[in-house]
């Protein structure tokens, strides 16, 4: 991509933003915190995955997912059946009456391993399943919803369906997803132990990267022509439609990459937490991941992550000394949220702090920066010279 | 039932549209000519916008023929009728508040319609120039990177229009482009309407007779989903019916 191309992709603002996440997740928070709490943070930065594709299709594209933890989870299971299955040798598990297939199938007497794990054993089937499997779910829902029309509240509450059942077939299906405990004692991949500190160190650095790579692809849709109609569509979808594009695509394609993003969190929560559960499938972890969105602010990518972080942190602190009174709290955060704050801690940053931070940028450069609004059309006079 | 080919740019035939047994338009048929301004007028309730609805996809009719360069329009979805030529304008400013006027102009620009084209879409000299173009016609220039919902209703109305010249439509249809107007904006307008009406047919909706007596080759008059009465402002406006019905009051 050429340098233009660059600018035009990060202009001075967001570039600002990036670096300051990068320093703040590659440099600060592993030099300050020991393994066990930077783990916890990883944690935490798989469900921002799932809250920045809430920021392209909520925030944007006006299609509120309350099922986001179906994605999260398919991508978090492709993982972990994975893992499992390494960790099912016909060694490691020889005590079995079926030795070779994970434990919790041995418990449920099933002698025999079912058809759609054997790909698994592949790594390189699980790493395109991860994206691909919750992206062709997502497809079949977004092409039955939006092609009929289907949207706003209706469009939620099919989500929340979608989740409780897929939560209630796990928990049934004991024998082939290892039921309500989900699939856990996981160990190695590839004959790595991924238990060990260092292992940890690893993978909080992979989902580090794996999270800016999907910023810098929800970057590029916000400053492509699709960003813009996502905004046009939230605002006027009938405009939009009228102006000679089919809607539903770009429904369907902003929510498919949301359920992406989700995925891969999902896969990153498998190998950094070491397990997967039906937890993390259904309504109540679905809802969390909308409310992460929504403190961040639901039109700021980078909000997205910061939210996550601070409602995270938050819960973790809070629930150590009052558990009950958790989910009280994080409704009281949610509705302040929406009344006092509909913008988020993106909408605080760009009220307070911006305005002096963009002075002193300017002061640096020794340009006024207030060029925001014309960056596309210099753009343009740039490419032509 | 399905019409015959013809010269016309818009056939519409037999045309009927039921809303749990309520005809809003009743067996409705009418020609308009290639670069012909048409103006509907009538009453409220007469089912003017309804028409339109029903040329632009909006409504499904429960009966009879749209053809527009003898292509049947009826069941095509509104997607496809805007990219065979024919353009909307609704009756309430319909833009985009929280674009600006350039990028509201620009997402109009019949390029990159698909979701991969959107996402490979440039900001290139040629959308620049027609965007500039579209910007001088419509009095916007100045505001190009202003928001969109800080213009004034009629700047508004203006921008709408202008998002469908973009798109250089076949057949342009207006629904009240001047209500709500001052009568300065007004005045634009019809000069802005006389501009563009020139090599393409259009479909205006206006109650100001006035104004329709300016800009109209024939004028069709609506009642309660049926015409009442069709030809020159002259011959309308003299027409007992229509003076009873309508102009009356
Ligand atoms: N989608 C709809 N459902 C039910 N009734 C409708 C619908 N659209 C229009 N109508 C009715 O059809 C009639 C014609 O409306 P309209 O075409 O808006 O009139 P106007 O000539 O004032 O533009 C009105 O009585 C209106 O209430
Ligand atoms: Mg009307």
């Amino acid at each position: 991509m050429s340098y233009e191309g660059l600018r035009s992709l990060l202009p001075k603002s967001d570039l600002l933003g990036f670096a300051v996440l990068a320093l703040l997740l590659v440099v600060v928070l592993p030099l300050s915190l020991d393994i066990f709490r930077l783990n916890l943070i990883g944690k935490y930065l798989t469900y921002a995955f799932v809250a920045l594709g809430l920021v392209l299709c909520w925030g944007y594209g006006g299609i509120l997912s309350l099922g986001q933890g179906v994605f999260f989870g398919l991508g978090g299971y492709a993982m972990a059946m994975f893992l499992k299955l390494e960790a099912s040798s016909p060694e490691n598990t020889a005590i079995q009456s079926t030795p070779g297939i994970p434990d919790f199938m041995d418990w449920n007497q099933l002698t025999e391993l079912p058809w759609f794990w054997e790909p698994f054993h592949s790594l390189g089937f699980t790493i395109l399943a991860i994206v691909l499997v919750p992206s062709i779910f997502a497809y079949i829902i977004g092409v039955a919803m939006f092609k009929r029309r289907v949207g706003g509240v209706y469009f939620a509450i099919i989500t929340q369906a979608v989740a409780a059942i897929l939560t209630i077939l796990i928990i049934g299906q004991q024998g082939y997803t290892g039921g309500v405990n989900g699939i856990t004692d996981l160990r190695t991949l590839k004959g790595w132990d991924i238990r060990t500190d260092e292992a940890k160190y690893v993978f909080y650095f992979l989902c580090v990267f794996m999270l800016f790579v999907c910023l810098l692809i929800a970057q590029f849709v916000r400053k492509s022509k699709l960003g813009r109609l996502l905004v046009a569509m939230r605002e006027m979808e009938d405009r939009v439609r009228f102006s000679g594009y089919d809607v539903s695509n770009f429904k369907i394609f902003v929510f498919c990459l949301g359920s992406a993003f989700a995925a891969i969190g999902g896969a990153m929560f498998t190998l950094q937490v070491g397990f997967m559960s039906p937890t993390f499938v259904g309504i109540v972890p679905s809802i969390e991941m909308v409310i992460f969105c929504a403190v961040g602010g639901r039109l700021s990518i980078l909000g997205a992550v910061y939210g996550t972080l601070v409602v995270n942190w938050a819960k973790t602190t809070f629930s150590e000394s009052f558990p009950e009174l958790w989910l009280f709290a994080m409704g009281a955060l949610f509705i302040a949220v929406v009344m006092a704050f509909p913008n988020g801690l993106a909408g605080l940053y760009n009220k307070y702090a911006a305005p002096h931070i963009e002075k002193l940028l300017g002061k640096v450069t020794g340009k006024s920066n207030n060029a925001k609004a014309t960056v596309g059309t210099q753009g343009v006079a740039h490419e032509r010279q | 039932m399905s019409a015959s080919n013809t010269d016309f740019v818009l056939a519409v035939e037999g045309l009927t549209v039921s809303f749990d047994g309520f005809k809003a338009v009743n067996d409705l048929s009418f020609y308009v000519d290639k670069d012909e301004i048409r103006v509907i007028v009538g009453p409220n309730g007469a089912g003017k916008t309804t028409v339109l609805d029903l040329i632009c996809g909006r409504t499904k009719s429960t009966e009879g023929s749209i053809k527009f360069r003898n292509k049947e329009l009826t069941k095509m979805k509104e997607h496809q009728i805007v990219r065979a030529g024919v353009g909307r304008k609704f009756q309430t400013p319909s833009i985009y508040g929280d674009l600006t006027v350039f990028e509201n102009l620009e997402i109009s620009f019949p390029r990159g319609r698909s979701v991969f084209g959107a996402l490979a879409f440039k900001r290139d000299a040629e959308v620049l120039n027609r965007v500039n173009e579209i910007a001088d016609m419509i009095f916007l220039s100045e505001l190009l990177e202003s928001r969109a919902d800080l213009l004034s209703h009629g700047q508004k109305q203006w921008l709408e229009i202008g998002m469908l010249l973009i798109q250089d439509p076949e057949l342009l249809m207006l629904d009240e482009p001047v209500a709500g107007m001052s009568v300065s904006e007004r005045r634009q307008t019809a000069e802005l309407l006389r501009r563009i009406t020139k090599d393409r047919s259009v479909i205006v909706i206006e109650h100001d007779m006035q104004f329709v007596a300016e800009i109209a080759d024939k004028v069709t008059v609506l009642h309660q989903g049926k015409i009442l009465a069709e030809g020159s402002a002259e011959e309308v406006k003299a027409d007992p019916k229509v003076i009873e019905v309508y102009l009356g009051h």
